[in-house]
Order: C-alpha cells, then sequence, then structure tokens
C-alpha cells in the first residue's frame, strides 16, 4: 500500500548535491522535525535567566579541560622523588599524584593553563549554579509546574559541590589534604558508623594509599555521569514546562513572549558560549588558582595557615570554626557505652547543611501548603512583590553568608586588623541574629519598594520641575507613565490571608489553624496593586490630590 | 720547684689552690660556651658603639625598657636578647613602638644603621646573647628544597606556606615575608620576636635556617608562574575573584546579549 502512495507521490528531489544528503539524513533521522519543534519554541529575553545557561557552559569547558587533564595525571599515592623543574621542590619526597599534577602544571605544554581552565571553571559552575538557584528562588519559578525541576536543579547543586570537593583533593598536596583531614574528623563524629566509614572510604587509618585514586573515579566517572543525567532531566523538564517570564504587557501564563530558538536565539546562545569560554580563559591566563607548588606535597603533620576551601565548601568550614569547643564549664563531648560523642564537629558539621538543604528542598511545598495554591504559573513574580518570601530568602541568604565570612575570619583579621576572636564573636552573634535582621530589613524594603510603584502608577514620575499658576499655587509637574511601563507596576498578584477553612467534616484542625496563622504571617503586611478605578481617579481629577490620596489611604491594607 | 714545695704548706696555699680550680672552671665554661654559641660575637662593637648606643637608649627606649634596660611594666628586660634582637626589633622599624596593642607593627626604620648598630653594641653589652648572623649564612644559595620541608614543618602554620603571613589570636598576627631581609629573617628564627618562638640552633641548625632564607628568597623571586598571584592567599581570594570579577563580567554579557537595540 504505501509502495504504491510512494510511487504516485512526485518524489522531492533536491537540486544540489548539499541538499540532496540532506534529504537523505533527514528522511532516516527526522531531524527537520525535530527542527521544527525545538527551533520554534520560544525563550523570553532577560539577562538573569542566563546563569542555568553559564551553568551548562562551564560544564562544557570542564569537559574538555577535564579530558586534557586526565592525559597526564595519575592518581597513584606511591611515593617518589620530585624531578621536574620546579627547583624549589627538587627530589622532595611525595606522591606520584602531586608529582603528575606539579608536571602538567610546569613540564607539559599548556598543562598549567588547562589545570587553570578547569579549576576556574569549576569555581565559575558552581557559582552559576548557585545564582541561577537563587534567581529562581526569588522570582518564584519553582512554583507549579516546576516544583520537581526544583529539586532537580538542587541535586545539580549538591553534585556540584561534590564534583568539585573530589577534584579539590586530587593533586594531593598540602591544602587539599588538610581538606580531607577535616572530611576525615567529621565522618569519625558520626556516632557508631563513623570510624568504620572513615576506614572504608580510606582504606585503613588516614590517609592511607587508596584514597586520591578513589576520590578521582568518582571525580572523572560517577559524579559528572550523574551531573549530566540530572542536566538531561532538567532541560528536559525546561521544555516540557516552557520558560517563566517575567510580568509583562501582552504576557499571561497561558503564552510565552520572546524569540524563536531558531536562529536568532541559538546564535546567540552559541556566542554566549564562547563569551564564557573566552572569560574562563583569560581568567586561567592572567590569574594563578590553586598553586599547587607552593603548598608542598600532604604530610599529615604541617598545617598551613590560610588553609581553605573551595569557596562552596567554606560555609561548611566557616561553622566548623563558629563552633565553640567549650561553653563556660559546659562542653559538647561525651562518652556513651565507649563511643566517643563529638558534638562540637557533628553539630556544625551536619546542621546547618541539613537546614539549608532541607528548607531548600521542601520550600515549594511548604509556600503550596500555605497559600493552598495549586495554578500553574509562568509568570514570574517581581521579588518586591512577594515581600514575605524575599525575606526568608535573604534570611536564608545571610545564613549562609555568615558561614562562608567565618571561613575566611582568618584573613579578615589580619587584613582589617582586627583581633581573630572578635571576628568569631561577632560571626556567632550574626550566625543567629543575622538572619532575622535580615528578614524584617528585606520585608520593609520590598513593601516600601511595593509604596513607591504604587505612587508612580498613580502619580507618574516626579519630573522635578516646579510650575507656577496663574493664582500663585506652585506645583511639581508629575509626568505620566506610558501604558507598558504602568503594566509593570500594576500587574500583579497581591494575595490576602486566607483564613482556616473547616473540612468535610465541619471541623477546623489544628494542621489548617497553623496554616492560616502561617498564612497570616506572609500575607498580612501587604500592598494592594493601584487598581483600575484608583488609576481612573488619579487621572480623571488631575491635580486634585486629596481626592486620589484618600482614594489610596482606603486601599491601602498595611499592618 | 723547692720553693713551691716549701710554701705548700702554707696557710693561703688551699684558697689559692681553690682560686686556680675555679678560674680554670670558669675559663673552660666560657670557653665551652663560646664555642656552642658559634659564631656569636662576630660584628664588633668597639667601646665608643657601646657609649652611643647606652646614650641612644637612654632617650628612646629606657621609658618602657627601663634605664639600664632592666624592663619596666611597660617593656620587658633587654638584658640578654642579644644584638641580633636589637637588629631585627630596630631594623625593621618595629622598635621603637608606634602604640601599645598586641603586637609591634613593622613601620620605616626609626634609626639608621650606624644607630642601629650602637644600640645593637649597649644591649649586647648587657649580658650575652645571639648575636648578628655572619653573612655567609645569609646568602641564600643553599638548599631551596630541604629549606621548603623545614618552612612546612616549622613556619608554615603561622606563616602560610606561602609565607603570605598569617592570623593568630586575639589581634596578633604573623606577618607576610616577602620583602624582608635575609638577616631579619636569620634574626627572627634565632631570638623570636613579638609571638614568635625561638627556633634555636639545636632545633633548627644555621645551615637549616640558611636553607629556609634559600627557600623564600627562591620563591620571592620566581613570582607566580600562573599569573597573578591574587595574593597568594588561597582559595578566599580565589572566590572572591571569581564572584566579583568573572561573574561580573559574564553578567555585563548577559546584559548586553540581552538588550535590545531599540
Amino acid at each position: 500500500m504505501s509502495a504504491h502512495t510512494t510511487a504516485n507521490a512526485p518524489a522531492f528531489v533536491a537540486k544540489t548535491k548539499g541538499g540532496r544528503i540532506t534529504d537523505f539524513v533527514d528522511q532516516r533521522v527526522g531531524g527537520s522535525g525535530i527542527l521544527r519543534e525545538f527551533g520554534r519554541k520560544v525563550f523570553p529575553d532577560h539577562w538573569s535567566f542566563m546563569f542555568g545557561e553559564v551553568a551548562l557552559y562551564s560544564f562544557v569547558i570542564l569537559l574538555l579541560s577535564g579530558t586534557f587533564l586526565t592525559f597526564f595525571f595519575d592518581p597513584s599515592m606511591a611515593e617518589t622523588h620530585y624531578d621536574g623543574s620546579y627547583t624549589p621542590l627538587k627530589n622532595v619526597e611525595m606522591s606520584v599524584a602531586y608529582s603528575s599534577s606539579l608536571d602538567i602544571s610546569f613540564d607539559v605544554r599548556g598543562g598549567l593553563f588547562m589545570r587553570q581552565v578547569h579549576h576556574w571553571a569549576a569555581l565559575l559552575f558552581v557559582a552559576s549554579v548557585s545564582v541561577h538557584m537563587l534567581r529562581v528562588f526569588f522570582t518564584g519559578a519553582f512554583r507549579k509546574p516546576r516544583e520537581l525541576n526544583w529539586v532537580v536543579g538542587g541535586v545539580l547543586l549538591i553534585l556540584s559541590m561534590a564534583a568539585g570537593f573530589t577534584g579539590y583533593s586530587l593533586p594531593d598536596d598540602l591544602l587539599s589534604g588538610n581538606g580531607l583531614r577535616i572530611i576525615d574528623g567529621v565522618i569519625k563524629s558520626i556516632p557508631v558508623i563513623g570510624t568504620y566509614t572513615s576506614f572504608f572510604l580510606f582504606g585503613g587509618e588516614f590517609p592511607g594509599t587508596v584514597i586520591i585514586s578513589r576520590l578521582y573515579m568518582l571525580h572523572i566517572l560517577l559524579v559528572p555521569a550523574l551531573i549530566l543525567l540530572m542536566i538531561v532531566i532538567h532541560l528536559f523538564m525546561v521544555v516540557v514546562h516552557k520558560h517563566t517570564q517575567y510580568p509583562g504587557p501582552g504576557r499571561n501564563d497561558g503564552n510565552v513572549v520572546g524569540y524563536p530558538l531558531g536562529p536568532v536565539y541559538a546564535a546567540k546562545a552559541g556566542g554566549f558560549f564562547f563569551i564564557v569560554f573566552g572569560v574562563v580563559a583569560l581568567m586561567a591566563a592572567f590569574f594563578t588558582i590553586n598553586p599547587i607548588w607552593n603548598y608542598g606535597p600532604y604530610d599529615p603533620s604541617p598545617v598551613s595557615a590560610g588553609t581553605q576551601p573551595d569557596w562552596y565548601i567554606g560555609w561548611v568550614d566557616g561553622a566548623l570554626r563558629l563552633m565553640p569547643g567549650v561553653i563556660g564549664d559546659f562542653h559538647f563531648e561525651y562518652v556513651i557505652f565507649g563511643q566517643v560523642l563529638t558534638l562540637n564537629v557533628l553539630l556544625p558539621a551536619l546542621v546547618p547543611a541539613g537546614i539549608v538543604f532541607t528548607v531548600l528542598f521542601m520550600y515549594p511545598w511548604i509556600e503550596r501548603w500555605i497559600t493552598k495554591d495549586d495554578r500553574e504559573h509562568h509568570v514570574l513574580d517581581r521579588p518586591r512583590n512577594a515581600p514575605t518570601r524575599t525575606a526568608i530568602g535573604m534570611a536564608g541568604f545571610t545564613f549562609y553568608c555568615v558561614m562562608w565570612a567565618a571561613a575566611s575570619s582568618d584573613l579578615i583579621a589580619t587584613h582589617f586588623h582586627v583581633s581573630l576572636n572578635d571576628v568569631t564573636y561577632w560571626l556567632r552573634a550574626l550566625f543567629f541574629i543575622g538572619p532575622i535582621i535580615a528578614f524584617v530589613v528585606t520585608k520593609r524594603v520590598a513593601l516600601a519598594l511595593q509604596r513607591k510603584d504604587r505612587e508612580i502608577a498613580l502619580h507618574g514620575r516626579e519630573t522635578g520641575r516646579i510650575v507656577r499658576l496663574p493664582h500663585g499655587e506652585f506645583i511639581e509637574v508629575h509626568a505620566p507613565l506610558d501604558d507598558y511601563k504602568r503594566y509593570k507596576l500594576v500587574g500583579f498578584e497581591s494575595p490576602v490571608p486566607l483564613p482556616a477553612v473547616p473540612n468535610e467534616h465541619g471541623i477546623v484542625t489544628r494542621k489548617e489553624k497553623r496554616r492560616a496563622a502561617l498564612s497570616r504571617w506572609f500575607f498580612e503586611d501587604r500592598v494592594a496593586p493601584a487598581s483600575p478605578a484608583e488609576l481612573e481617579a488619579a487621572h480623571g481629577h488631575h491635580g486634585q490630590h486629596e481626592a486620589v490620596e484618600s482614594a489610596e489611604a482606603q486601599k491601602t491594607l498595611s499592618h | 720547684m723547692k720553693a713551691l714545695s716549701q710554701k705548700r704548706r702554707h696557710p693561703l696555699a688551699a684558697i689559692a689552690l681553690l682560686l686556680m680550680g675555679l678560674l680554670l672552671t670558669g675559663g673552660l665554661y666560657a670557653v665551652a660556651t663560646t664555642v656552642n654559641e658559634a659564631k656569636a660575637s662576630t660584628t664588633s662593637f668597639s667601646a665608643n658603639d657601646t657609649e652611643e648606643g647606652e646614650k641612644l637608649f637612654a632617650a628612646n627606649c629606657a621609658t618602657c625598657h627601663g634605664m639600664g634596660a632592666g624592663g619596666t611594666q611597660d617593656g620587658p628586660s633587654l638584658v640578654g636578647v642579644g644584638a641580633a634582637a636589637v637588629d631585627f626589633q630596630v631594623g625593621t622599624g618595629r622598635m621603637p613602638m608606634q602604640m601599645n596593642g598586641p603586637q609591634a607593627y613593622k613601620k620605616p626604620a626609626q634609626f639608621n644603621d650606624e644607630q642601629t648598630h650602637q644600640l645593637s653594641a649597649y644591649v649586647a653589652s648587657l649580658g650575652p646573647g645571639p648575636s648578628i648572623p655572619e653573612e655567609h649564612l645569609l646568602d641564600a644559595q643553599g638548599n631551596a628544597a630541604e629549606g621548603g620541608e623545614l618552612f612546612r614543618v616549622n613556619c608554615a602554620m603561622c606563616h602560610n606556606a606561602a609565607a603570605a603571613g598569617g592570623a593568630l589570636t586575639r589581634g596578633k598576627f604573623a606577618p607576610a615575608l616577602a620583602d624582608v631581609s635575609e638577616k631579619h629573617i636569620y634574626e627572627a628564627m634565632v631570638t623570636g620576636p613579638q609571638n614568635m618562638p625561638v627556633f634555636s640552633d639545636a632545633n633548627v641548625t644555621p645551615e637549616g635556617k640558611r636553607d629556609i632564607i634559600t627557600f623564600l628568597k627562591q620563591i620571592e623571586a620566581n613570582g607566580s608562574p600562573g599569573g597573578a598571584d591574587l595574593g597568594a592567599l588561597g582559595p578566599v581570594s580565589e572566590g572572591l575573584f571569581v564572584w566579583i570579577a568573572g561573574l561580573g563580567v559574564i553578567i555585563a554579557f548577559t546584559i548586553w546579549l540581552t538588550s535590545r537595540t531599540s
């Protein structure tokens, strides 16, 4: 049957040879169908939407530079004597891993550049993942239908930290060895299974002779494979959900306003890859990163001043630094049934990270439960228009940053000529107070910005032009906004607190009461967007400020 | 011989013998100490130096260290600290101290070489102590690799593996070691200024000290093979750089890419 139709249909024959080859491939691969589908995919244009791309490109750079490094790196912990061209380490006893890292740096053509490309790209990778997550959080892009993709993103953040840490430890220099020693200490502080886990991981007592090759396998095989898998899932869901967009005229939850992927957006994105690569290459060419030759081979006895992990592990290191050993006579170390429980390592190492990641993963569901909002959201919130969420985000960010700063407490002390102890005391206080201050200040700032938006929407921008009217009155001329700009200031949702409602048995459950209390806490402080009636009033009675202000006073429900 | 044998019963003979014994023991001890101190007094101080130094000391240092350098509540006794300590503290500008605080800061030297020499002469005259090191230990021609190992084991925990300095408790700190002269590095090791411990010759041999100086001077001369070193402060400055410069430049590009021409 199909033979007949093909025989009857006028077969398409391309005119050129290139066309015929393309047609041949297309008939077998179906490329044009894929292109038709993906080429018309519309992406909204905004600079803050590009951090995910930066992360993706950094990952590609990592794969490329990492492959180069594997050609020359030897993860063996066998002992050797350095015989390369860096004289301050000549004949020093070291591991083959460290020796080969030094060879990459000094004796492989382009090796140091590639090492620096790899390391800078790694820092940029985790940084862009983090900024991307912050953008998604503060604009509310994690709401339905994107909750699961938010979780995939969170997993990617953890994986990127894991990739970074396993890579950081590979050169087997003093700095990375000190970092491994801290991890070993944290593992050993876990009750009951800690010491066994440590011995399992290091193949005996720290440092052993196997850890570098094990980390190497994780670093070049398992972790990147998992990252790649998660990226595929992440991008697949982006395609399924379509991209979110900022509020604007003509944009709603049913459409996406932007450019199609092909050709403009694809060209831009492709070009952007080379820009990111270029920036990383410039950093690698002109700025040293991880000068392993400074640190010397790993030896468990020396610890260098200024020993820090790379930035993304810094907050965990900072939490360890903040933890007091004893408070007065109260100590944190107990012996229970012959097992030592070292809370002054266990608490700071696991609790803050546990809090941050639990809240991070749960947040979409927490907000969904409080707001009872089951609608799909494709239009983003401007951060100021969701004051409580923005305040929660800033509180978490501050919590993170305090620990982050604590990881460089020694450098803060030396560079600002203050006492290391005072820095630690202040940061300990900020660890508890900082998030609260950040919450209150952010919420007030967001509400103030909303009031300012409302003011501008109603009265236009202040021009600074003072005009004297014939009867002697002075007025300041306000320039009215055009419709597009005004839409941005008024086109947002401002939910009101949802009171507790009885369930099907007519009972208001305790859980529902708690939800209602949280809803009140979330939404009681609100600035309503200017309504059409108010706008009408403001423009109708031009110059009659009293009418507008009284209407405003009625509509603005604050406190 | 006859006279000696006749006088051996003299009542003072025992005392004379005792004196001779004491002199011999003291003399031997003195010789032994000089040997132990190795190249103790290589820089020779004239009586004039000591005299001038005493005047300078009385005018500039005695307020805190006391007349005769016996120490007061505000400053320690300088008896026995040796010429090396004075040469380091005064030569690097740490003394006279700018203000009371956890630690004396390095600043432009307040005395010229001659005055520093005279002050050293005076303090050295108060009691034996480490002297200014000999030239051949300061030539920075030792074994840099050995020096590096000694540095990592003995010095890096405070001064940082790349000698970039580090923090100590309550406002004290270990300074960065770039641009510190060979002589001052050596003197710091033998005298232990500020919060630094003393590294005696039994702890780190003079040759070892020479190797450490060689290592420090070599990494200083080598510069940073990988480009600007960002203060050699390790991952903190690298992280700061990638967030501010790296991400900053990329954000500038994203804004450029998404800006419309109209």
